[in-house]
């Protein structure tokens, strides 16, 4: 019966619907245009990188950093990856990248298993003198790392890990354990306490809870967690200088070294290539996790 | 007088069709109220009333004009949210000020107007304290401060009162009707609370996915809804359905009961078909009273649960559930057989095909 | 009786305790012992060991008369408060673009925000190539015509700094956007909506309403630029290694350099605890307001 006035079709003059719009309004112009030439500064480095990489070395020397190559070759990136010198040493970034990746894999596992356990203790088991020791780990964040460098130096050397490889998964654990530990104890916490309250009275206990009903609930948190320290640890360059021996240094700290080395005939299209080889891993991992890194660093951040 | 018009508005998100060939006309003065359910449409509906929405066809007319291009702040509206959308870094004065120094009204005439708002709405001592330091009470009255010095006819409300307290949320509302009483303007307000519409409105529009289902005056919304769902809708503890059949001309028999639907008022005669019959919990009179009624039956309680004020007494006809409202000093126990009676007269009878009114 | 029953305090949550270890040793033993190790060795007239043979403010004396460390902080400061401003509004800037329902938003944001994800080596080392004055942009503009054209930031000391502040913003205002975009989504959309019925344009919005309301997001944008600004080093070492001559040190290279080059420890251990300091006059005004007020209930 009302229904009736809802269905007749009235007569209409004058506007109706949406307001028409034009597609290049000044506005719009103005946005996109700003946009895509802020896109273009971004980009123009990882352009430069490539485009410089392809080229041969009289090709540098005559045209411009911008100008496309015109004849590609992939030399620099096998010289960069098999050949190019860090002093005496002539094995080229490879050695470099494996070193990364042995650094990295026990890394990453030990300092995420160490912080998430951590962050699950501080949301679920609070007990006395843990905020305060949070506070001092959220402090530590901030610190610069300058002045616990050297204590650590001497520290290392008394466990008889200084300049080996455990020593430096033991320095990435310590320095990554603030982030972390917010990270996790953040996200623990937004966790419903009910189920840990219904856990508890079941009669699980720390770790039973831990690993069967926070960590399975966890993966998303862990996934972020990973892509913070892949990225941070492979990225790193001041503990690998100081805490690493040249035949165990990583990625970076020898790219640091070929491209700056004095000696010989600056290559350019190598050094370039074995930069952008350096952050290929990052970048693979920034562009495959998307939203997920997104998410990490601010996570990181606006808590902090 | 039209103040509101709406006409085959149609709004869509992607395929999603939101509102479907929407026609509404709201008079002057008029307090018009929204309701419904989540997702029905309704604060939809009120965003392209004020312009925050584009519409996908259609018009909307404010005061006989063709608004449906038009900005917001040109429509001659003011709208009051339910998270009141303060500018926190202002003071209430700086809030109720801001657009209209911004539309560069004259400073006295701002002066006026806010002193004439605060004054309506006695915040006069918070004009010059922040957001932050009000109560949410006071917040919602300076919002509706900042619709006030608007000086326009029409105002828009988006479930103001939904993040107050149940006390504060019954005290603002008779404040807004002593508003509206005050000011005359045509007021349409949203909410998904019954008991807001009920007490507030002039006419609902019950809505229900995109489309209103019925817009009439409460009183007729409760005595007279047009099909199951408003009846469903309206009214706590809500409407008993029984499920049976009119196949006997002018008797609705469920089971082994027959009622006899003689002073029944029929939108179109009876049919012979399966029906739902609705009755709702407070109109049933139970004890030796009942057997007066034109249909009585004995019943046993089921389950009592008592509110003070009054007492639902879950029972069952032909075991299909049916509750009873009772005074609250009533001595109705679990397990008792009583007596119900009722007038078939205030049922709603629904075509179990359409739901719709018969 | 009752106290029989009940459990040693110490053993309560013990397992807890236990999961714990790991951030109470880090906590005292490494940000607290290790830092007040190196604040104590400060004084020290420690050379190539450390050793607790005290000199006094000795250390902090020579720092403050050395000429490269007075570069380096004069670096500090001006590539930090460039780097504030810079960030901030082009941060701020970008993420209200990016907020303004436009299309390809995530492509955008993708872009801007991908050489957060590179290391400073590698930042530093493609922004030389591109600052090269034979090969990149001067030789460029040079071949257009200006024969004269003079842009070369990294070979002239008076304006090195610029050439390593061109590399950091590249490379971390894009972390500031999507820092300041997070917030900008955090603010109420009836706000926006109450601002449209007002009539008040979107830049009087941002400016008067949306800024202020974000006064949290902008205090903890500039805390992490500043603390990161303090660390500046790879990029610096990357870049320019801290030439030409002594023009673009930073005191973080200052103190690698005494600590494992020059065998001058005392003045690297001086040098960290003037970067501690330095770190603490920003943190703490910012902890206390940011926590000092509601203390407990977090």
């Amino acid at each position: 019966m009302t229904n009736s006035s809802s269905n007749t079709t009235v007569e209409m003059t004058g506007p109706r619907g949406a307001k028409p719009k034009r597609a290049l309004s000044p506005r719009n112009i103005m946005i996109y245009g700003v946009l895509l030439v802020v896109a273009c500064y971004y980009l123009l480095p990882l352009y430069v990188m490539i485009a410089t990489s392809l080229k041969g070395m009289p090709e540098i020397r005559l045209g411009n950093i911008f100008a496309p190559p015109v004849d590609i070759t992939f030399e620099p990136w096998v010289k960069a990856w098999s050949q190019a010198c860090t002093g005496l040493n002539c094995e080229g970034l490879s050695r470099g990248f494996w070193n990364s990746v042995r650094i990295l894999i026990p890394s990453v596992a030990i300092s995420i298993l160490i912080a998430s356990v951590n962050g699950y203790a501080l949301a679920n088991w609070k007990f006395k003198g843990a905020e305060v020791f949070f506070t001092i780990l959220i402090f530590g964040a901030f610190i610069p790392y300058q002045i616990m460098i050297y204590p650590m130096v001497i520290f290392l050397r008394e466990l008889g890990l200084f300049g080996k490889l455990g020593g430096l998964v033991l320095v990435h654990t310590v320095f990554g354990m603030p982030i972390l530990t917010l990270l996790f104890r953040n996200y623990f916490t937004s966790l419903p306490e009910e189920l840990f309250k219904a856990a508890r009275v079941d009669g699980a206990g720390f770790w039973g809870i831990y690993f069967r009903i926070m960590l399975p609930m966890s993966i998303p948190i862990f996934v972020v967690a990973m892509i913070l320290q892949v990225t941070g640890i492979w990225n790193d360059f001041l503990f690998g200088v100081i805490y690493t021996k040249p035949d165990a240094y990583p990625m970076t700290v020898q790219l640091n070294n070929i491209v700056n080395s004095v000696q010989g005939v600056k290559e350019y299209n190598v050094n370039m290539a074995a930069t952008l080889l350096t952050g290929v891993v990052p970048l693979v991992i920034y562009f495959a996790s998307g939203k997920l890194f997104v998410r990490g660093i601010a996570a990181g951040a606006v808590k902090g | 007088m039209t103040s509101v018009s709406i006409k085959n508005l149609d709004l869509n998100f992607g395929s999603v069709k939101v509102l479907k060939q929407l026609n509404l006309e709201i008079d002057h003065g008029e307090f018009l109220v929204l309701l419904g359910a989540s997702g029905c449409g309704k604060s939809t509906l009120l965003n392209c009333i004020a312009g925050l929405l584009e519409v996908s066809d259609g018009q909307i007319h404010i005061n006989d004009k063709n608004v449906t291009w038009e900005e917001p702040s040109d429509r001659g509206i003011g709208m009051v949210f339910q998270s009141y959308a303060l500018y926190p870094q202002m003071t209430v004065k700086g809030n109720l000020s801001f657009g209209l120094k911004n539309a560069r009204v004259p400073k006295d005439e701002i002066e006026s107007r806010v002193a004439r708002a605060a004054e309506i709405l006695q915040i006069e001592p918070l004009l010059h304290r922040k957001p932050a330091a009000l109560s949410g009470g006071q917040r919602q009255r300076v919002a509706i401060g900042r619709a006030l010095v608007r000086d326009v006819d029409v105002f828009l409300f988006d479930e103001p009162l939904s993040n107050l307290d149940a006390k504060l949320r019954a005290d603002l509302r008779v404040e807004i009707k002593r508003l509206h009483q005050k000011l005359h303007n045509t007021m349409i307000y949203v909410t998904h609370d019954q008991v807001e519409a009920m007490t507030l409105a002039d006419r609902i529009a019950i809505m229900k996915e995109g489309l209103i289902q019925q817009l009439d005056s409460p009183a007729e919304i409760y005595n007279r809804p047009v099909n199951k769902y408003v009846a469903d809708f309206i009214g706590s503890p809500s409407m008993n359905f029984l499920d049976g059949d009119m196949s006997t001309k002018g008797k609705f028999k469920t089971g082994g009961t027959e009622i006899d639907l003689g002073n029944y008022e029929f939108v179109d005669g009876p049919i012979g078909a399966p029906v739902w019959f609705g009755f709702r919990p407070e109109h049933v009179i139970v004890g030796e009273a009942a057997t007066s009624q034109p249909f009585s039956t004995k019943v046993v309680a089921e389950i009592v649960e008592p509110m003070g004020s009054d007492t639902l007494v879950w029972t069952s006809i032909e075991n299909q559930p049916f509750r009873v409202r009772v005074d609250g000093q009533a001595s109705i126990k679990t397990g008792d057989e009583f007596l119900l009676g009722f007038d078939p007269a205030r049922a709603s009878i629904f075509d179990k095909e359409n739901e719709l009114r018969v | 009786m009752a106290q029989s029953t009940r459990p040693n305090r110490l053993f309560r949550n013990l397992n807890a305790k236990i999961a714990a270890l790991p951030m109470i040793a880090t906590a005292l033993v490494v940000f607290i012992g290790f830092t007040v190790w190196t604040i104590v060795h400060s004084f020290t007239k420690s050379k190539l060991l450390p050793k607790l043979d005290f000199v006094g403010f000795a250390q902090y004396e020579r720092l403050w008369g050395t000429r490269r460390w007075l570069v380096s902080i004069e670096n500090l400061a001006f590539y930090g408060i460039s780097s504030l401003v810079f960030s901030l509004t082009i941060g701020f800037l970008l993420a209200c673009l990016l907020d303004q329902k436009i299309r390809f938003e995530n492509t955008f944001r993708t872009i801007i925000l991908y050489p957060f994800a590179l290391s400073f080596i590698v930042t530093g080392l493609v922004w030389q190539w591109i600052l090269n004055p034979e090969f990149g942009v001067q030789n460029i503009v040079r071949s257009l015509g200006f024969s004269e054209f003079v842009f070369d930031p990294l070979y002239n000391a008076d304006v090195v700094i610029f050439g390593i502040l061109i590399a950091g913003l590249w490379q971390g205002t894009g972390f500031i956007m999507v820092i300041m975009l997070a917030g900008l989504r955090g603010i109420d959309q009836e706000i926006w909506k109450a601002s449209r019925i007002d009539g008040i344009p979107s830049w009087k919005t941002y400016i008067f309403v949306v800024i202020p309301m974000m006064r949290p997001v902008f205090i903890t944008a500039l805390v992490l630029i500043a603390a990161g600004i303090v660390k500046v080093y790879d990029l610096v070492v990357a870049q320019t290694n801290g030439g030409p001559g002594n023009a673009s040190e930073v005191p973080a290279k200052y103190v690698y350099d005494m600590m494992f080059k020059n065998q001058n420890l005392g003045q690297g251990f001086a040098a960290s605890t003037v970067m501690l300091l330095s770190v603490l006059v920003i943190l703490i005004p910012w902890a206390y307001l940011e926590f000092g007020g509601r203390k407990g209930d977090k």
